[in-house]
């Protein structure tokens, strides 16, 4: 909402600086964004006189200058075309911040002669686009004077008004504001009765009084749209950002910013019989002022004459019933729409305007007539004419809007003390009605105000002007020893990202949001989360995974020329549309190598092992059973179908991890190996909170363990980790670890054979083993994993 | 018998002339071995006179003893001397890089999260979580914000279609604030409840500030006591905690929120220049938060008896705090996955916020 400095003095009766008025405004709630004021940056600019005008001795084009400023004469070099003797300008004495060049002026010397300031141009000022010649001031003009007193300009405040504050959508609304914030003085209304002799020939009937309580019409006949709108209306409409087109138009404009009245104005010879008020028919068309066509529905409120429907109530004028300059009869319309009905139309048809705008917030039902008087005054005033009688549906006396606040309740909920006549005094103030019922107030709403429901809102005006600056600040009270803050699944998804970060990776977060064509390789669920209104084509679904997001993101640093990329997400995914559908998952990729080449070491590719202590580093810092999960190799087909596991505790799987698939790569446009994990942190139990903090006994054997090496042939297809079990469970008392320390498949083995080494670590606890105990260890597990696995000790 | 001066004299120069360990072992065993020197003259003792028996094997123990001595003196001499060859081979240019090693990186929202509920925390929150899609009563109308509601088209939001219901009224919504959480909590317990809800929320909108998804962290304190003066100590204790401030300049302007009356809006002192943002100090305002005392209507919704429970609610975006506390200037860059942003904006994965501890820079150096 902007307006300008003369215009909220049309209302307001002050002598406040511009200063005084913004900062009051942001503390009352009307926040202001920004005040252009051109004369805050005119200091030390005077008005002054061309007292003599020579050519300069070494120029053609140069004028030598004496210049009066009130206080002296001074000599002056001066270049422009239309400087004379006698001229009256603007002044910039030495030492001056000149707008346009942000420079202070010095001593100049130009072509021999010193110049001791500047006569300047309306550029230079910072005030406008002139640089043709120098500002030329009235011939009248005392000198000496401040340059921005002269030059008389109007500050522009921009003010956002929040969705309650409907009122302060017009001039006089903020002007009462400031008056109740002791900012000045509210000046009366002085709208006279326009009425003549005649009638409206144009009559209104309202079918819908629901959707529009008052209708308020008037003709007004032989006006001339060929005038001039006046200055002081053009510069204030200019200065809030509107165009003039016409005097008609420029009036509802102006009144509708003035009071937060919009109006409309049709031209009355081109409507065919009278203006009926109704629901539009299932499809019937209306044509927007826009050119824009519209198949309207039973719930849009028309304006409509025999012709069909002219205006879409409250919201926007139809093409062909408008005002031209030709338009000599015209009927004004100040009417009340329905906040709902003007919501849900303008949304519906997604049509924005000022007047819906107004109307969905809140007009004042009692404004459509003075509204109408208002502008029928600047119509006969600007284009002549003469009005009829107004023509009126409806009734504007609304239903009286009645809240109480109890005085105690400042203290009890606002934190601060107001006396029972400082209430009283600030509603009176804001136009409220007030009785004093003893323990409590009795406030009647101004028409003006639609956001008063309750105590909560009087409360809030109260605290809106004594301050909430006055209020003091009180700590919470708090407990010493506060419960804990995260619960255990917040704290461990905190631990896994600080687990996953230790291990070199970089946490990043990517968009819910993911491309679905891209997506559609990794749906695990029938249901699809497709977003109704992406913000763009590549954000339309609810990602089903993080990978799709991961992958990008390796194909764009890729493509930045960082090949190695290890970077992780925690996040949910989603899995169908309505709440709670969703799971928080840990995922991570890396791809490229895991060091730059180095003099120390060999570097390597990342490959699948990496993905998968990835994903087991997660599953343990989320106290998950990384060591006694099931492994399997059903991974989604978005993984390799070779490279790639699950790991699962019952029917849940807690993760995924793997290369990701070729084809995949391809789709992404990533042309390295790419390995990847998903963990579902919400399928891994949480700790019992139950149990003991406590940790079992630590047992120590006082004899040395021994590790022996045992060497097996078995088929390629028989899993390592069936190895590994066999073997672990082979002696459950004596064997403590068993590692795999070779593997091997090639020469010298029979075709489908692999050999993997292992190496078993065999705790003694009761005495020293002898060559015999060992050899039946050994036995023990040449038996279990030739049973279970088929295997044969390697000769 | 040999004069036993020249006889010392040789063997001591036996000793010296070896250089190294093995050298000095022949020696050895030439005088104290089994047929060594020393070891034949004591065996021809026997062959002596008791007289002289007795004074020649006192000569030659002395002498013995000193020969094991000079032996003992040159083993250490050459062992020194072996050791510092040995070292002197095994230089190494220690100048020469170490191993690589990946250092990761936590992300500023992740570390944001934990300072603000570091600090909630000691005030006695709790943090809540919620569903990231919302149904339009948890969303909106709960929150005093019915269909037709201005406000309700302020917030430009993501719907995603009900499988359940073709009505676009039953359409499910990205939500679009955490305020969401607010409702659930409440519609599960009875106050007194004190929350923190961080999480993701979605608008759309797209430029250097705002992005379609970003983190908001809402709070909401109701019981029987609460007033806006502990709404402005709350908010102030927050403020000066995080920034690690001990004053913060704040102001609140009145404003409106569909869920909160009154309603405020909080900015905090600061020095705008073009080249950086200063927190706490100069003569500009900045933005931080908007807050108010819980609308009656939410409460009633939320099934709690607006006569009786009255409290506050703020709500605050995390990523914006982020860049605010750490000067990261565009928002959209958090959510690009650059992984030179990430190493050089994320925080080492020792850095833990606590209150014990501190919030920031407690994990050393980032590598």
């Amino acid at each position: 909402m902007k307006f300008t400095l003369s215009w909220l003095k049309e209302h307001l009766d002050t002598n406040a600086t511009v200063d005084e008025i913004a900062e009051t405004l942001t503390r009352i709630g009307l926040e202001v964004e920004e005040v252009s004021n051109p004369a805050a940056s005119l200091k030390g600019f005077v008005t002054a006189r061309v007292e003599e005008c020579g050519m300069h001795p070494d120029s053609d084009h140069l004028h030598l200058l004496s210049v009066n400023d009130g206080k002296q004469t001074l000599q002056v070099v001066c270049g422009a075309p239309n400087v004379k003797k006698g001229l009256i300008g603007v002044f910039a004495p030495v030492g001056t911040l000149i707008p346009c060049y942000n420079e202070t002026l010095k001593v100049g010397k130009i072509r021999g002669i010193e110049s001791f300031g500047m006569l300047c141009s309306e550029k230079e000022l910072g005030i406008g686009e002139d640089h043709s010649g120098i500002i030329e001031l009235p011939a009248d003009t005392q000198i000496g004077l401040n340059a921005a007193d002269v030059l008389n300009f109007d500050p522009v405040f921009d003010i956002s008004i929040t969705p309650n504050r409907a009122e302060c959508l017009g001039v006089r609304g903020i002007a009462r504001d400031l008056a109740a914030a002791g900012i000045g003085s509210l000046k009366a209304l002085n709208i006279p009765n326009n009425n003549s002799n005649f009638k409206s020939p144009i009559k209104v009937k309202v079918e819908d009084f629901k959707a529009c309580p008052t209708y308020v019409g008037r003709y007004i006949r032989n006006v001339n749209n060929k005038a001039e709108t006046p200055k002081w209306m053009k510069d204030r409409l200019a200065a809030v950002g509107l165009r003039s087109i016409s005097p008609l138009v420029d009036i509802t404009n102006y009144v509708n910013i003035d009071m937060a009245r919009p109006l409309h104005v049709f031209d009355a010879d081109k409507l065919v019989g009278d203006i009926c008020i109704r629901m539009a028919q299932d499809g019937e068309k209306f044509v927007s002022l826009e050119d824009k066509e519209y198949s309207l529905d039973t719930q849009s409120l028309g304006i409509c004459d025999n012709d069909g429907i002219q205006c879409l109530g409250g919201i926007m004028g139809g093409a062909s019933k408008g005002c031209s300059a030709d338009t000599t009869n015209v009927f004004l319309e100040s009417a009340l729409f329905a906040p709902e009905c003007i919501a849900r139309t303008g949304r519906k048809f997604q049509i924005d305007s000022d007047s819906r705008y107004r109307y969905e917030r809140w007009v004042d039902p009692k404004s459509n007539i003075t509204g109408s008087e208002y502008a029928t005054k600047l119509i006969l005033e600007i284009c002549g004419g003469e009005a009829s009688e107004l023509e009126i549906a409806g009734d504007e006396n609304c239903q009286e809007r009645v809240a109480y606040i109890r005085p105690s309740r400042m203290k009890d909920f606002a934190g601060i003390e107001v006396s029972k006549e400082k209430i009283v005094e600030i509603l009176n103030n804001l136009g409220f009605k007030t009785s004093d019922e003893g323990d409590k107030i009795k406030a009647v709403s101004p028409s003006w105000r639609g956001d008063i429901e309750g105590e909560h809102d009087l409360v809030e005006e109260i605290v809106r002007m004594i301050g909430l600056d006055n209020i003091p600040a009180v700590s919470l009270p708090c407990d010493m020893f506060p419960k804990q803050t995260l619960t255990p699944s917040q704290r461990r998804t905190v631990t896994v990202k600080h687990e996953l970060a230790d291990r070199g990776m970089l946490e990043t977060v990517t968009w819910s949001f993911t491309d679905s064509k891209m997506a559609k390789d990794f749906r695990r669920s029938q249901d699809v989360v497709l977003v109704c209104n992406p913000i763009a084509a590549d954000m339309d679904e609810m990602r089903p995974s993080l990978l799709p997001n991961l992958l990008s993101a390796v194909r764009n640093n890729v493509a930045r020329g960082y090949a190695d990329v290890a970077i992780f997400e925690v996040g949910p995914e989603f899995y169908g549309r309505k709440p709670a559908e969703q799971t928080l998952v840990a995922a991570g990729v890396r791809s490229g190598m895991t060091a730059k080449k180095h003099w120390l070491e060999e570097v390597r590719p990342y490959d699948v092992f990496d993905a998968k202590a990835d994903a087991l580093a997660a599953i343990a810092a989320a106290n998950g059973p990384f060591d006694s999960a099931q492994i399997s190799t059903d991974a989604p087909a978005y993984y390799h179908p070779g490279r790639s596991g699950a790991f699962r505790l019952g029917k849940n799987v807690i993760a995924y991890f793997g290369e990701i698939h070729p084809l995949i790569l391809k789709k992404f446009g990533i042309k390295q190996r790419v390995v990847a994990f998903e963990v579902y942190l919400d399928n891994i139990p949480l700790p019992r909170t139950t149990a003991g903090k406590g940790k079992k006994k630590l047992e120590l054997s006082q004899f040395q363990p021994v590790d022996k090496d045992l060497a097996f042939v078995l088929d390629k297809s028989v899993p390592a980790a069936e190895v590994l079990a066999a073997a672990k469970t082979a002696d459950r008392e004596n064997i403590t670890d068993v590692r795999i320390f070779d593997l091997y498949e090639g020469e010298n083995l029979p075709e489908g054979k692999k050999s993997l080494a292992l190496s078993i670590t065999f705790q003694p606890k009761e005495a020293t083993y002898s060559d015999q105990d060992i050899e039946t260890l050994m036995q023990k597990v040449i038996v279990a994993v030739g049973k279970k696995c088929n295997a044969v000790l390697r000769s | 018998m040999e004069d036993l001066q020249s006889i010392k004299a040789e063997l001591s120069g036996l000793i010296s002339k070896a250089q190294d360990g093995k050298a000095l072992e022949e020696a050895r065993v030439a005088i104290l071995g089994k047929k060594g020197r020393i070891t034949d003259m004591m065996k021809a003792l026997g062959a002596l006179p008791v007289e002289q028996k007795k004074e020649m094997g006192k000569s030659l123990n002395i002498l013995k003893t000193e020969i094991e001595a000079e032996l003992e003196a040159k083993k250490a001499e050459i062992e020194t001397k072996e050791l510092n060859a040995r070292l002197a081979s095994e230089m190494i240019d220690v100048t020469l890089p170490i191993r690589q090693e990946k250092q990761g990186r936590i992300h500023p929202v992740s570390k944001i999260y934990e300072e603000v509920t570091a600090i909630f925390g000691q005030m006695g929150f709790e943090v809540a979580d919620g569903p990231d899609i919302e149904d339009q009563f948890h969303n909106f109308n709960a929150l005093n914000t019915p269909a037709n509601h201005p406000a309700r088209q302020m917030q430009d939001t993501f719907y995603v279609t009900n499988p359940e219901s073709d009505n676009f009224d039953d359409s499910y919504v990205v939500r679009t604030q955490t305020s969401a959480v607010q409702v659930r909590t409440m519609e599960k317990k009875q106050p007194p409840i004190r929350i923190i809800a961080p999480g993701r929320t979605y608008r759309s909108d797209y430029d250097a500030t705002h992005t379609p998804m970003f983190h908001q962290v809402e709070g909401l304190v109701i019981d029987k006591h609460t007033t806006m003066a502990h709404l402005k100590g709350c908010l102030y204790d927050f403020i000066k905690a995080f920034f690690e401030l001990d004053e913060i300049p704040v102001r609140y302007r009145p404003s409106y929120f569909p869920f909160t009356e009154p309603s405020a809006e909080m900015d905090i002192g600061c020095l705008k220049s073009k080249t950086e943002l200063k927190i706490g100090a100069g003569n500009d305002w900045l933005e931080i938060l908007g807050c108010g005392m819980v609308h009656p209507n939410v409460l009633k919704a939320c099934g709690v008896d607006p006569d009786e429970y009255q409290g506050f609610a703020f709500g605050l975006g995390l990523d914006r705090l982020a860049m605010l506390k750490y000067g990261i200037p565009d928002l959209r860059d958090f959510f690009a996955s650059d992984v030179r942003w990430m190493k050089h904006y994320g925080f080492v994965p020792l850095d833990e916020a606590s209150m014990t501890g501190g919030l920031s820079n407690n994990g050393g150096a980032a590598r």
